[in-house]
């Protein structure tokens, strides 16, 4: 930790940067990087709500000419339905918990001035930047975006040939995949030794806010795992462009034989999955352990079962990298490694079944407040569980025959790794608003938000299981070809339905969240009354954090309605209630 | 606010209960031997998530309206939780989650452990964008040679196949595009694709497995009930991915043999 301290000293001696360049653009400052990746994440996720609107109008009306757009094909559909999930997944899902409040809030609540290695933090940012910018340019290209699906599933990945946008579209798509695991590793190795290495004197382990657990645990996911994908990447990149045969066989398309032999598209799968289930983890870690912070602020209560909690997050970790073959049960893998992934896969529930009961535990017996955080936190629980419960059908190989590759696998994962962290992003951002910027956000928006955006939800995927269920399958641009599906109908049109209302209701988030600067009321240091070292300096943070001293940690994060406390709750920096509080 | 959630959580777990009981939707009537198991299997872990679906949201709203916070209300407990608790939902969680998993073994074990059985029909199945191609072989009970240079998607048939009119154990190889099969007798599917993956998908039969260029996957189902089936392609393949979709004719014993003589007799 000396080590760590000097580093700081010696980064951060100078004073804080004038010109608006160094400040807001190419900053080294934690506080503005986590900003920029805040509102890159907020473009994407409003870009990528737009393509899933086109879709959904799409499906149920195929034929229908939209405003400048006109008439979709079905090749229009694939391009949207790819770019909607590798925008939400990447750009959203990755960037906004990680990037967004993790940059900017990791370093305060360990009391560290910045993070480790903050030019490095600036350039995983600016190359995050221009991955989106080369995937959006996806779009513009002879061919449009690519079909693949976010999954990019090689031989339909790698051949120019087999369809629209699989040209340049897909060439982009692969660069900016690749620049995003880049910005990701880098990230990754910037937020580990942050956590190691930056704590301020008293902030042991077992003391650290589980938010600073999960980012923690998400770095090391991070950096295990996008370093496969990015050579996964460039491997695809080199059979479509360079003539190697990595993921193709001999493969013929349209009666012209590819010039490949000998390569294994189950390859891909292997190396594609061996990142993409962690990354279901990179997604909903940090929503879990804000979701521990904002349960345990709200109720008044210590949360229940702190060490629990990061056992449980751990062994998610470990257990994260040894399901992926769950993906694969079609896929044309050996039985009996489909029935040991499938083994893997449900005690990986277990860890998550731990942590909701501990979140219902912290409620039981709290005090519980009703803000717009923690309405969001209890959706969160909510939809946790509903999107978890439908993990153990999936994960079992017998019952993924019927419903692998149908609505019943895009309701599980839009639950728990879409909307669920979704909804940890909100309820950061009306916890941290008023840090970040001084100002509260109005309350009666925020509230109407939620409750638009939570039965929203549920009125958009929970019918989804029903549509899987009877065998509707996903990635199909119309249902009029295949007769049962064409009789699902009337539940696509109450999804689209639901859909509109669901993201009109986005719209007043974002009057919310810019209003709000301009005119929220002014918020106090510390207006939720909690105990982190965030809420121990002014709002917004100066430069260095915490203006000139390093603060030092006496008690865990989670000290709520201490009895003896002259006020229910004690800081993490005060030294009087030693004796009574919780020492870990 | 307590009672506006709890009323609002209880109300959507009820509704979305409500279309699972009322089986409003449900997965379509199996026609295979596996169905059966398969659906019992569904059942059992439906009513066992669904328990604990119901069960954690009505906690969860009402723990939200008990304990929100009043004028009046007590202080919070102070606790950090209890490892009683803890180690009992952990083992309890276990043996639920990997006992619900152990109980499926046989099933997927028969499904996948063991090769078909030696008097099974057998099915050549192709995949290319955007059509399904079935191959019988014929009287020899082999199937011919192809050729990838053969190969001539717009000829249809045994050219979109490659079929090598050379090789004498192709010269019975009867190639459809509508795929039938005898009631009541194993059915061994040889999966093929040319171009990208593709996945075989009948609902009725509960029978799902992708089509991958560069392999042979052998599975084998029984269907056990006469009549028509939708195939759909179930692996994102390109731009007509929608649109390839098939038919499975289950036919009595008779009408299997008859029809198979029929389309050896135009063939020769």
């Amino acid at each position: 930790m000396a080590t760590g301290e000097f580093a700081f000293h010696e980064t951060h001696a100078h004073a804080a940067p004038r010109s608006f360049i160094r400040k807001w653009v190419f900053s080294l400052d934690h506080k503005v990087i986590g900003l920029q990746y805040y509102f890159l994440a907020l473009t994407a996720v409003f870009v990528g709500m737009l393509l899933s609107l086109l879709m959904r109008i799409h499906l149920i009306w195929p034929n229908v000419s939209l405003p400048l757009l006109g008439e979709l094909k079905p090749e229009t559909y694939l391009s949207l339905l790819t770019m909607h999930g590798t925008i939400m997944v990447f750009f959203v899902l990755t960037t906004a918990p990680q990037g967004g409040f993790g940059n900017y809030f990791l370093p305060i609540q360990i009391g560290a001035a910045d993070m480790a290695f903050p030019v490095l933090n600036m350039l995983s940012f600016w190359v995050t930047f221009l991955a989106f910018l080369v995937l959006l340019a996806a779009f513009f290209v002879t061919g449009g975006a690519p079909l693949h699906g976010w999954t990019g599933y090689a031989p339909l990945s790698a051949l120019p040939s087999a369809g629209p946008g699989q040209g340049a579209g897909a060439d982009l798509w692969i660069i900016s995949i690749a620049l995003f695991c880049l910005g990701a590793l880098m990230s990754a190795l910037n937020f580990i030794t942050t956590t190691l290495d930056m704590r301020a004197k008293g902030m042991s382990l077992m003391r650290l806010p589980l938010t600073c657990w999960a980012w923690f645990i998400t770095a090391i996911l991070g950096l295990l795992a996008f370093g496969v994908l990015f050579a996964a990447g460039i491997l695809l990149l080199l059979d479509r462009d360079v003539g190697t045969s990595f993921f193709v066989p001999l493969v013929i398309v349209n009666g012209q034989i590819a010039g490949h032999r000998g390569g294994s598209p189950l390859l891909w799968q292997h190396l594609f999955w061996f990142f993409g289930h962690p990354e279901v983890y990179i997604a909903i870690l940090p929503a879990m352990g804000l979701c521990s912070q904002l349960v345990s602020v709200f109720s008044r209560k210590p949360i229940f079962g702190y060490r629990a909690m990061v056992y449980a997050m751990l062994s998610i970790g470990v257990l994260g990298f040894m399901v992926w073959g769950h993906h694969m049960f079609m896929s044309g893998i050996s039985p009996y490694s489909a029935f040991a992934f499938s083994v893997m896969t449900m005690a990986i529930g277990v860890p998550s079944a731990i942590k909701t009961f501990n979140w219902l535990g912290t409620l039981w017996g709290g005090r519980i407040r009703f803000t717009p955080p923690m309405l969001f936190a209890i959706g969160f629980v909510s939809l946790f569980v509903t999107g978890g419960i439908s993990g153990p059908f999936l994960a079992q190989p017998v019952l993924d025959i019927p419903l692998h590759e149908t609505y019943f696998v895009i309701a599980h994962f839009h639950l728990i790794m879409g909307v669920a962290s979704i909804f940890g992003i909100f309820a950061a951002t009306y916890y941290w608003f008023p840090k970040m910027f001084g100002r509260m956000m109005n309350d009666r928006l925020a509230k109407l938000h939620f409750w638009i955006s939570f039965v929203g939800t549920y009125a958009v995927f929970m019918p989804m299981h029903y549509y899987g269920m009877a065998a509707g399958l996903r990635r199909y641009s119309q249902s009029t070809d295949v007769a049962y599906m064409h009789s699902l109908l009337p539940l696509q049109k109450f999804i689209t339905f639901a859909a509109f209302v669901t993201i009109a209701g986005q719209f007043i988030f974002l009057f919310n969240l810019f209003w709000s600067m301009k005119a929220g009321k002014k918020a106090t240091d510390n207006p939720w009354e909690a105990t982190t070292l965030e809420w121990t300096t002014a709002t917004p943070p100066p430069h260095d954090n915490f203006g000139g001293h390093t603060p030092v940690v006496h008690n865990g994060p989670y000290e709520y309605s201490v009895p003896g406390a002259p006020r229910d709750y004690v800081m993490q920096t005060d030294p009087r209630t030693m004796e009574v509080g919780h020492k870990a | 606010m307590g009672l506006i959630l709890l009323l609002v959580i209880w109300l959507i777990t009820f509704a979305s209960a409500y279309f699972f009981i009322a089986k409003t939707w449900w997965l379509p009537t199996g026609a295979s031997a596996a169905a059966a198991g398969i659906d019992h299997h569904f059942a059992v872990t439906f009513v066992l998530m669904g328990i604990v679906f119901v069960a954690a949201q009505l906690i969860l709203g009402f723990l939200a309206w008990k304990y929100r916070e009043q004028k009046n209300s007590r202080p919070a407990r102070y606790m950090h939780g209890n490892n009683t608790m803890e180690v009992t939902w952990t083992i309890l969680t276990f043996i639920l989650f990997v006992g619900l998993n152990w109980a499926s073994e046989p099933i997927w074990g028969s499904e996948r452990f063991r090769a078909a059985d030696s008097r099974a029909v057998q099915v050549e199945v192709t995949g290319m964008q955007f059509q399904w191609y079935f191959r019988y072989p014929g009287p020899d009970g082999k199937f011919g040679a192809t050729k990838p240079e053969l190969v001539d998607p717009s000829a249809g048939g045994e050219g979109a196949l490659g079929l090598d009119p050379n090789d004498t154990a192709s010269k019975d190889d009867v190639v459809t595009g509508t795929m039938f099969v005898p009631v009541n007798r194993e059915v061994e599917v040889i999966l093929k694709a040319h171009d990208v993956i593709h996945s075989f998908f009948v609902p009725a039969m509960r029978f799902k497995q992708d089509a991958v260029p560069g392999l042979a996957i052998r599975l084998h189902f029984t269907p056990i009930t006469t009549g028509d089936y939708e195939i759909a392609c179930a692996e994102l393949c390109g731009l007509g991915h929608y649109r390839m979709h098939g038919i499975l004719k289950v036919v009595s014993e008779e009408e299997f043999g008859t029809w198979l003589a029929a389309r050896e007799a135009e063939k020769q």
